[in-house]
């Protein structure tokens, strides 16, 4: 039974999908609760399968019984278990949070949004869990095309944002596949441990060298790294809100861990460092990806414009870490995408409780509202300061060793670019929070008469928010069990 | 030089439809185009994988008495054509999710005109 974990995470996720697809059609009330079973049934999965990693060790599973490398192999690791519980996690409270949303937005269209929501997770876990280069692809489309799917529900402009997403997203993926074509060229083989044990022989080669550079290209427009950013904000602006609780935490880290997995299992390091320069440009273009989407998210009067553009800039965060290849900057990397999953979550489930309960989105108009939704403020403060990096919020922790990370790198610009981002994340989000907190409420009915969402609105908000306090009290046992064995590779 | 080129040209043929497709796909400003660019650029992939399991001499990848299972090279690569086949499959679900927003597009906007729709996007 333990054994079969890695692939119960994917494959109940599949399964509710199908289910809930067919239910749905003969009672709506059904789709929500087979829903929060599905991904309950991975949850419990992923998390047992995290336990029994850390005490035993790798589990391996055989899909049809075929020995790796001829057959397909799915491997739960301490990446991608830690990887499997926080996007199952995370989308736990996403689903217990956007129910009612849902029913208030989009309610003609829940039949669809469930299942391809479930679907979506079914792709991410796919790729978290497997161990063959191939199947990435595959699940990495899955995920990505229901995540267009989703995400076009939304307002008149939703699907014209998402379009230029599917054009982008498409042509990331593709990217992906010829790096995987190449290296299938090379070694002949698509299992990534194999591949991994057979490419130290052939790093001659310059077909390696291309799928090395299509690979982590591909990655990063599917991670949205600087300057493959450009579909992000649009896409984020417009799609329903409930859906973007699911998207925005979750979707751009899976792009991230594609890059990371590769970093950490089939590439070796000192490749990537030494022979191709890829790597510190990663580190270069998310500097400056750092840098413009703190300034660009000052810029905007759209909350969920402005918490776009800083996705656009916690995402470069994790790129910076993956590119600076020493442990403590994959560490921090790590923690970052741990942390940033809480954060996100948290900020854009406040943003949809915002608009769920007054109707707006526009920053000038919150005026007051700290004293009407005070729980729904009290969640973002605290994920406001997290973001901020203030002490003891989780934000801080990973923060605090990417710039460890760039110390060992001998790199004092990228410390410089980090603090001078935590003073501009400081900027954006104390001018929401002096609004939200100082403002006077005006005559405006929709704030005067506002009050806290309902309580499965706010339950999971608050949870995000009492778990970036965790997180960031107990980030080192995190680190020193989880983490600290992922990032050894490296060193 | 011509050997080299009658050896490798369907490398070659790939790379110029893969640089069509995303030419396509960037420097054309109608939607229904830069699908068209997208799919050239898929396709361009897919000839790229095939051409790989192709082998002088080599014959259709089924088990054959006479030909004997010795010499691997005396058949096709058949992986890379399962490969593929998935990912005509995925590629085919891309496009249609696309020819359904560009509906939904039209049926609002009435034109596919990149500029033209965010021009209108902008507008209150």
């Amino acid at each position: 039974m333990m054994n079969h974990l890695p692939v119960i995470i994917p494959v109940a996720l599949l399964f509710f999908a199908f289910i809930t697809f067919l239910c749905g059609l003969w009672r709506r009330s059904l789709l929500f609760p087979l829903s929060l079973t599905g991904i309950s049934v991975s949850l419990a999965a992923a998390v047992l399968g995290l336990v029994r990693v850390l005490q035993y060790g790798p589990l391996h599973y055989f899909l049809g019984g075929w020995a790796p490398p001829l057959g397909i192999e799915y491997v739960l690791d301490n990446l991608s278990a830690f990887m499997s519980v926080l996007v199952l996690l995370v989308a736990f409270l996403s689903m217990i949070y956007s129910r009612q949303s849902f029913l208030k937005e989009v309610p003609d269209k829940i039949n669809a949004l469930y299942p391809l929501l479930l679907l979506m997770l079914a792709g991410m876990a796919g790729i978290i869990v497997t161990g063959d280069l191939f199947n990435v692809y595959v699940f990495l489309e899955i995920a990505s095309l229901t995540a267009y799917a989703v995400m076009g529900i939304g307002n008149d402009k939703a699907p014209v944002a998402v379009i230029r997403y599917i054009i982008l997203g498409t042509v990331g993926a593709c990217f992906y596949l010829l790096g995987v074509g190449f290296l299938y060229f090379v070694t002949g083989s698509l299992n990534m441990a194999d591949v991994a044990s057979l490419l130290p022989g052939l790093y001659g080669s310059r077909l390696v060298i291309a799928a090395a550079v299509f690979i982590v290209i591909g990655a990063g427009l599917k991670m949205a790294l600087f300057p493959f950013h450009i579909w992000l904000p649009d896409v984020y602006t417009y799609a329903p809100s409930g859906v973007i609780t699911f998207v925005a935490p979750l979707m751009t880290k899976v792009g991230a861990y594609i890059l990371i997995r590769m970093v950490v299992t089939v590439f070796l390091p000192e490749y990537l460092n030494n022979t191709l320069p890829i790597m510190s440009i990663i580190s270069w273009l998310a500097a400056a990806g750092i840098i413009v989407g703190s300034v660009m998210a000052i810029a905007q009067k759209d909350l969920r414009r402005m918490l776009a553009y800083s996705s656009v800039a916690q995402i470069s965060y994790i790129a910076l870490g993956i590119g600076l290849a020493n442990p403590l900057g994959l560490i921090g990397a790590l923690l970052h995408v741990l942390n940033h999953a809480f954060m996100k979550g948290c900020l854009f489930q406040v943003s949809g409780g915002i608009r769920y309960c007054t109707g707006l989105w526009q920053i000038p108009q919150f005026r007051g509202l700290g004293r009407r939704m005070p729980w729904t403020m009290a969640a973002f403060t605290v994920a406001a300061i997290s973001m901020v990096g203030i002490p003891p919020a989780a934000g801080f922790f990973s923060k605090w060793y990417l710039v460890l990370g760039s110390v060992q790198a001998d790199n004092w610009i990228f410390v410089a670019v980090i603090v001078l981002s935590s003073l501009l994340n400081a900027v954006y989000f104390f001018r929401v929070l002096e609004k939200v907190y100082l403002g006077e409420p005006g005559e405006n009915p929709a704030v005067t008469a506002a009050v806290d969402p309902p309580g499965s609105m706010v339950m999971p908000m608050i949870t995000l928010a009492a778990g970036i306090i965790i997180l960031g009290v107990i980030n080192a046992v995190i680190v020193t069990n989880i983490l600290q064995p992922i990032a050894s590779s490296l060193s | 030089m011509l050997h080299h080129l009658l050896d490798q040209y369907p490398y070659y043929l790939s790379t110029i439809l893969l640089a069509l497709g995303l030419w396509g796909m960037f420097a054309k400003h109608n939607l229904m185009k830069k699908l068209i660019g997208m799919n050239i650029f898929q396709v361009s992939i897919i000839l790229l994988f095939i051409s790989s399991a192709a082998k002088f001499g080599g014959t259709v990848p089924t088990f054959d008495p006479t030909i004997g299972a010795a010499d691997p090279a005396l058949y096709a690569n058949p992986l890379p054509h399962v490969l593929m086949l998935t990912a005509i499959v995925v590629m085919v679900a891309t496009t249609g999710v696309a020819l359904a927003f560009l509906l939904i597009i039209y049926r609002r906007y009435h034109t596919l005109d990149e500029q033209e729709i965010l021009r209108r996007m902008r507008e209150p």
